[in-house]
């Protein structure tokens, strides 16, 4: 967990109004400190990957703050997918092998072909 | 205390030309040479820094890769941070786009490709007859600005393109804190009770207010003039701008309270109140004008002040020495 001072200090193209602007439309969620008037905002480490992301995609692709929306909108719906699938595998592996081969076999083969 | 950076090292600034690097170095590098400077290990320690920060921001390909984060101050390549496991790992879960599905809930799969639920369970002949069962709950997160949490109000989560629920937001709603929808969740089975929705609720920070406890706090920039002379000025609340007598002779740092402009909750049928704390912040805005330049050489001839007495005799001797 660190603060906006040391954010700002890992990356040095970053500025504060940038930042609060990335807050304020929600592509970042720091989360609120209690009372301490500097530091308001505490980083935790996904934040901070999330912010070298944005900085990664606005350097590589020189995408501009709309479309900045619409790229993490859409990454944000491939990892929850992601998550979510995860979360079958890990039911399926749990189940005995005769019902993970009932539905192996039920499993259409990509492409549409019945197996 | 955390590292320097190089710039910090050198005294310029992070947009500093090749120029100002280089003679920013060649001051400081004259400094504290140790040849200058026999048997004083500080000196030498800083002349290292110096050299270390120089030699890192006088190659501009060095310098370019340090400003995007691939090496540290001492030019050691610093660990790529991927996204992916984060957004994977269980702190992902917080951008998880709001309303989104749940396969914890064979239902929400179910009806992602608009097919029966429980009712599927039917056809494979698992459910028996008569079989009467509650629905299950359904947890959603919903992200709502401070001023809605601190106000109230309703807000709409939405399920999927052609569902929603209307949420009715208490006002003065805490982080973290989760409504239960009654009858909103997953249908019942065989004339079972539907579910509950439990909508975990989080707040999205505010640019200027604060929240402690039930007290709004907003640090309010006013002019010299405003602070000297006193005025009266709008200043934002979470339920609409109002205008504020500052008095004359104000100064930074001066808490003034807005009775009664804090959260108005209800509790237990009684309404509670509770204020908004608005510290001045004097700015002066027109540094470089020559008129208060010329106006503040005569008054503070007539009018010498110390504003750092309070730091005492241990801080002065710290600056010299």
């Amino acid at each position: 967990m660190i603060g906006f001072d040391e954010l700002a200090r890992r990356f040095a193209g970053l500025e504060r109004r940038e930042l609060v602007r990335w807050v304020e439309n929600r592509w970042v969620l720091p989360e609120e400190a209690n009372g301490d008037g500097g530091e308001r905002w505490v980083f935790h480490e996904v934040d901070v990957a999330r912010v070298e992301l944005i900085l990664d995609i606005r350097r590589e692709f020189a995408v501009d703050d709309e479309a900045m929306s619409l790229v993490l909108g859409l990454l944000d719906q491939v990892y929850s997918l992601r998550r979510q699938m995860r979360r079958l595998c890990d039911a399926l592996e749990q189940q005995p092998p005769e019902v993970r081969e009932a539905i192996r076999r039920a499993l259409p083969r990509a492409g549409g072909e019945s197996p | 205390m955390a590292t320097q950076t190089p710039y910090e090292v050198l005294g310029v600034k992070p947009n500093a030309t090749a120029d100002e690097i280089r003679k920013a170095y060649r001051k400081l590098a004259k400094e504290f040479h140790p040849d200058l400077n026999p048997g004083k290990p500080a000196a030498e320690a800083r002349f290292k820094a110096v050299a270390a920060a120089y030699d890192l921001l006088s190659d501009p390909e060095k310098r370019a890769r340090y400003d995007r984060g691939e090496i540290d101050e001492s030019g050691a390549e610093r660990p790529r941070y991927s996204y992916r496991p984060h957004a994977e790992g269980a702190q992902g879960w917080k951008y998880q786009p709001e309303g989104e599905f749940d396969i914890g809930d064979l239902d929400d799969l179910f009806s992602m490709f608009g097919r029966g639920g429980a009712r599927a369970g039917a056809h494979g002949g698992r459910a028996g007859e008569g079989l009467s069962m509650p629905g299950p709950d359904r947890h959603y997160s919903l992200t709502i600005d401070f001023v809605t949490a601190a106000t109230g109000g309703k807000q709409r989560l939405s399920l999927s393109p052609d569902q929603w629920l209307d949420v009715t937001i208490p006002p003065g709603i805490e982080q973290g804190q989760i409504l239960r929808l009654k009858g909103k969740g997953g249908p019942g089975l065989g004339g079972g009770p539907a579910g509950d929705a439990l909508i975990e609720v989080h707040i999205a920070p505010h640019p200027f207010f604060r929240r402690e406890g039930d007290d709004i706090h907003v640090e309010l920039p006013v002019s010299l003039a405003e602070a000297v002379l006193g005025a009266r000025v709008p200043v934002p609340t979470v339920t609409g701008p109002v205008t504020m007598t500052i008095p004359k002779g104000s100064d930074t740092g001066a808490q003034l309270r807005l009775r009664g402009k804090g959260i108005q909750r209800k509790r237990r049928g009684a309404e509670t109140s509770a204020d908004q704390y608005v510290t001045l912040k004097v700015v002066i805005g027109v540094s470089d004008d020559p008129d208060l330049a010329k106006f503040l050489e005569d008054w503070a001839k007539q009018h010498p002040t110390d504003p750092r007495r309070e730091m005492g005799q241990g801080a002065a001797q710290g600056a010299a020495a």
